[in-house]
C-alpha cells in the first residue's frame, strides 16, 4: 500500500470513499468470469471448484491478509460447512439455498466461540493453535463415523434443484452459476467490509495489535468479529463443495486443505482480495492442465511455479500485477 | 437442447475434439491416485494394466482403445467427481475405471449411474460400492467376501476364542466387524478387541494387553506400509509366538515389504488374501514372468491383478458387444463372465456385479530361505457376503 496522504484524496471519507469505487479492471475482471459459460463450457465444473476455493482463500484472507492471524487450520471451518451441508441434505432437507445459509451460519457459531481462544494469541502460537483445532475437529469426524462416515465419506447426500427448477447437472452449469454467484455476493460483503473504517483498523491490527486499542480500536474484539465472518463464509465455501459435487470426504478437514488454500492465497498476494481469487484461479488451473499432461510428477510443475512467483513475486502475482501497471503508467502519463 | 449442441460445437472447435470421429475408438478414463501417498498402489495397478495392452493389442472388436489417465492425489471424491464428469463430457469417455480408493470410487458412481457409463473398479473394497451404480462391476474383492469367511475358516478349524485388534479407522472398523461376525456366526468367542491409531509406531502397549487375555489366536488388520513390521517387532518382543499362540490377519500384514522388515518373526503368521505373486497355476506363472520383465523384476499383487482382470473384463465384454459401448449392453456383457485370472478362477456375480472368486488362506513359512505365504486351505466360489445378506 502506497503511503498517501489525506488531504490530497479529500479526508478521511473522500480516502474511503476513493477506495470503494469500482474500478474499470475489478468490472472487466467480474464479467470476465462469466465467459467460461461460452469458451469452456466442458470445464464448468473446475470453474466451480475454482470458485469455492476462491472464496475460501478470501475467508482466509480477511483474517491473514488483513487482520494478521495466521492460521493453518482454517480448512476446520470448511469441513464444519461441508459436513453440515451434507448431513443436512441426508437428513431429509435437500434444499440447497437453506442448507447453504444454515452450514455458514453453524461455522460461524463455532468461528465465534474458537475466537476467544485465538484473539489472545498472535504468531506462532496461532500457528500451533490452529493446527491443533483443525486436526482435532478431523480426528473427531474419524471417530464419529456413525453421523459422518468416517474414511468412506458421507453417504446418501442428495440435492434438490436450485430453486427446484435447475437440477445439478452433469456439465456442471448449475454448480458454476451457484457456486459464482454465492463467491460474487459474499465478495462484496468482503469488499465493503474492507473498505470501511473496521476494514482499515484490522490492517492496523495487522500492523501494531497493542496500539490499536489506544486509537479507540479495541484489538480483541475486531479480531473476534473478523474471525467470526472469515468462519462463517469458509463454511459456506465448504458447504458449496458438499452440495455442487454430493461428497463430503475427511479430506475436506484436512491439514492438506488449510496448507493448499494459504499457498493459494500467498500465490495470489495476501492482503489484497483479489489476491485470494487470482491464486485460487492460476493454482487450480496450473494443477489441472499439468497433472492431465503427467498425472504421475506434475507436482514438480507446481513446486517449480510456487518457487518461480515467491522468487520474482514475492507478494504475490497480484502485487507484482500491480508494480507491473504503475511502471506501465510512469511511463506512459 | 440447441444451447447444449452450441456448446458442443464450441468446445470441439477449441479442443480439436470432434464428438464423431472417423477413426472408432473406444476411450476408457482411469481415475486413480497417480500421485501421493498411494502412488505405488496406483503405478502397481497400471503396470498391470499397460501389460495387458502390450500382451493383447490396442484394438478391439475394431476399435483402438484410447486410455486417458487422471490423478486425484490420494483420497479426495470431490476431484474423483470432477475428473469421472469432465472424462464424460469434456473428453467424451466410454467406460470408467481403475479406482483405488473407496470414498473416490463412491463419488465417481454416481456420474456413472447419472451419465449410464459402464464402470470397473479394480480395487476399492468396501461391500456398498457397486450398489451405487447399476453400470458398475468390480474385479478386486470386498472385505467381507475376505474376512467373514476367515472368521468362519477360523473356527471351523479349531479355534475357539480369538482376540481382535484393528487400525482405528473406515477398513479396520470393517475387518473387524467381518471377522467378528463370520467368527460369532460359526460359535467361535471374541474375548476382546482393541482399536489402536491408524499411524501407531509402536504396538507393545496394545499386544502386552492382548497377551494378557492370553487369548488362543488374535487377529489382526493393518493397512500396508510400515505398521505390518511394527506390529511384527512387538509381537515378537512380547513374547507372542506365532506356533502357540496363532497369529492371523488380512493379507496386507505379511505382503512383500513387510515379511522382508520382519524377518523371522513373519513364520507361522496366517493370512487371508485373494491373489498371492506366489500362487501356483499356469495362468499365474505366465503372468507374474510377464511382469517382472515388464518391470525390472517387481512382484505384481493384488492391486496389480485387479487392474489386469479389470482390463480383461473390458476387452471380452466390448468383444461381446461387438463394439459397442453403452453402459447397458456392456454391464450386461459383463454379468456372469467367467475366467481364469492368475489368481484362479473368477467370475462376476449376473446379481450384484461382483466379483466371485477362490479365497486363500496362507502362512507364512521359509522355502528355500526365502519368507513365502503358501497357500495350504482355499474357500471356493466366495460371494460377497453383505449382499448376500441384503438380498435376503
Amino acid at each position: 500500500m502506497a503511503t498517501v496522504s489525506l488531504e490530497a484524496v479529500g479526508g478521511a471519507h473522500g480516502y474511503l470513499r476513493a477506495q470503494t469505487r469500482w474500478r474499470r479492471s475489478e468490472i472487466a475482471f467480474w464479467l470476465a468470469t462469466l465467459l467460461p459459460f461460452l469458451l469452456f463450457p466442458a470445464y464448468l465444473q473446475l470453474a466451480s471448484q475454482i470458485a469455492i476455493t476462491a472464496l475460501f482463500a478470501v475467508s482466509l484472507d480477511l483474517i491473514l491478509g488483513y487482520a494478521g492471524i495466521v492460521s493453518l487450520g482454517h480448512a476446520a471451518f470448511f469441513g464444519l460447512g461441508a459436513y453440515t451441508a451434507g448431513l443436512f441434505s441426508k437428513f431429509g432437507w435437500g434444499e440447497p439455498l437453506s442448507g447453504l445459509i444454515l452450514a455458514s451460519a453453524l461455522a460461524g457459531v463455532v468461528g465465534y466461540a474458537a475466537s476467544f481462544v485465538i484473539a489472545h494469541f498472535r504468531h506462532l502460537a496461532l500457528i500451533m493453535i490452529t493446527l491443533g483445532m483443525g486436526l482435532l475437529l478431523q480426528e473427531a469426524a474419524n471417530s464419529a463415523s456413525e453421523l459422518t462416515g468416517g474414511v468412506d465419506g458421507l453417504q446418501g447426500v442428495r440435492m434438490r434443484p436450485l430453486f427446484e427448477l435447475f437440477p445439478f447437472d452433469l456439465w456442471g452449469r448449475t454448480a458454476y452459476t451457484y457456486s459464482l454467484a454465492a463467491l460474487f455476493l459474499t465478495f462484496l460483503v468482503a469488499r465493503r467490509l474492507t473498505h470501511s473504517p473496521f476494514g482499515l483498523s484490522l490492517r492496523g491490527i495487522r500492523e501494531n495489535a497493542v496500539r490499536m486499542p489506544a486509537l479507540g480500536a479495541p484489538s480483541r474484539t475486531r479480531v473476534r468479529q473478523v474471525y467470526t465472518i472469515a468462519a462463517a463464509m469458509a463454511g459456506m465455501a465448504g458447504a458449496l463443495l458438499a452440495q455442487t459435487t454430493l461428497t463430503v470426504s475427511l479430506e475436506v478437514l484436512s491439514f492438506q486443505r488449510s496448507a493448499d488454500v494459504l499457498v493459494i492465497l500467498i500465490l495470489g498476494g495476501a492482503g489484497r482480495l483479489y489476491g485470494g481469487v487470482l491464486g485460487a484461479i492460476i493454482y487450480m488451473v496450473a494443477r489441472d492442465q499439468f497433472s492431465g499432461i503427467n498425472p504421475q510428477y506434475w507436482y514438480f510443475w507446481i513446486g517449480l511455479l510456487l518457487i518461480a512467483v515467491v522468487l520474482f513475486l514475492p507478494n504475490g502475482i497480484l502485487a507484482g500485477l500491480d508494480r507491473a501497471a504503475a511502471r506501465f503508467r510512469r511511463r506512459s502519463p | 437442447m440447441l444451447t447444449t449442441r452450441i456448446a458442443l460445437t464450441l468446445a470441439a472447435m477449441l479442443f480439436g475434439v470432434s464428438p464423431a470421429l472417423a477413426q472408432p475408438t473406444v476411450k476408457i478414463g482411469l481415475i486413480m491416485p497417480y500421485s501421493g501417498q498411494f502412488a505405488d498402489t496406483a503405478a502397481q495397478m497400471d503396470n498391470a494394466i499397460k501389460l495387458y495392452l502390450k500382451q493383447n493389442g490396442d484394438t478391439v472388436a475394431g476399435k483402438k482403445i484410447e486410455i486417458i489417465r487422471k490423478d486425484t492425489g490420494g483420497v479426495a471424491p470431490d476431484v474423483a467427481k470432477r475428473l469421472a464428469q469432465e472424462l464424460i463430457v469434456r473428453d467424451q469417455v466410454d467406460i470408467l475405471a481403475g479406482f483405488v480408493l473407496t470414498p473416490n470410487a463412491l463419488a465417481a458412481a454416481d456420474v456413472s449411474a447419472e451419465s449410464k457409463k459402464f464402470m470397473v473398479v479394480m480395487n476399492a473394497a468396501t461391500a456398498i460400492i457397486t450398489t451405487k451404480s447399476p453400470y458398475m462391476v468390480r474385479t478386486s474383492a470386498t472385505v467381507p467376501q475376505l474376512t467373514e469367511t476367515f472368521g468362519t475358516w477360523a473356527r471351523k478349524n479349531g479355534i475357539k476364542q480369538v482376540y481382535t485388534m484393528v487400525s482405528d479407522y473406515g477398513p479396520g472398523h470393517d475387518a473387524e466387524q467381518g471377522f467378528q461376525r463370520g467368527f460369532k456366526d460359526a460359535g467361535g468367542e471374541v474375548v476382546g478387541s482393541v482399536r489402536f491409531p491408524v499411524a501407531n509406531p509402536d504396538f507393545s502397549a496394545f499386544v502386552q494387553r492382548a497377551r494378557d487375555v492370553n487369548p488362543a489366536a488374535i487377529f489382526i488388520f493393518v493397512p500396508g506400509g510400515v505398521q505390518p513390521a511394527a506390529i511384527g517387532k512387538a509381537l515378537a518382543e512380547r513374547g507372542i509366538d506365532a506356533k502357540t499362540t496363532k497369529v492371523l490377519g488380512m493379507g496386507e500384514l505379511t505382503e512383500d515389504e513387510a515379511r522382508k522388515s520382519m524377518g523371522d518373526a513373519s513364520i507361522g503368521i496366517i493370512t487371508v488374501y485373494h491373489y498371492d505373486h506366489n500362487h501356483d497355476s499356469v495362468a499365474n506363472r505366465e503372468f507374474v514372468k510377464a511382469f517382472n520383465e515388464a518391470n525390472a523384476g517387481r512382484n505384481p499383487n493384488i492391486y496389480s491383478v485387479g487392474g489386469y482382470d479389470g482390463m480383461r473384463l473390458i476387452y471380452e465384454a466390448l468383444k461381446k458387444t461387438g463394439g459397442k459401448t453403452e453402459g447397458d449392453a456392456l454391464v450386461a456383457a459383463a454379468k456372469g463372465m467367467k475366467w481364469e485370472s492368475p489368481r484362479g478362477p473368477i467370475a462376476i456375480d449376473p446379481e450384484t456385479r461382483d466379483v466371485v472368486q477362490t479365497v486363500y488362506i496362507r502362512r507364512v513359512e521359509k522355502v528355500g530361505g526365502q519368507l513365502v505365504n503358501v497357500e495350504f486351505d482355499r474357500i471356493e466360489n466366495v460371494k460377497d457376503p453383505f449382499k448376500s445378506r441384503m438380498a435376503r
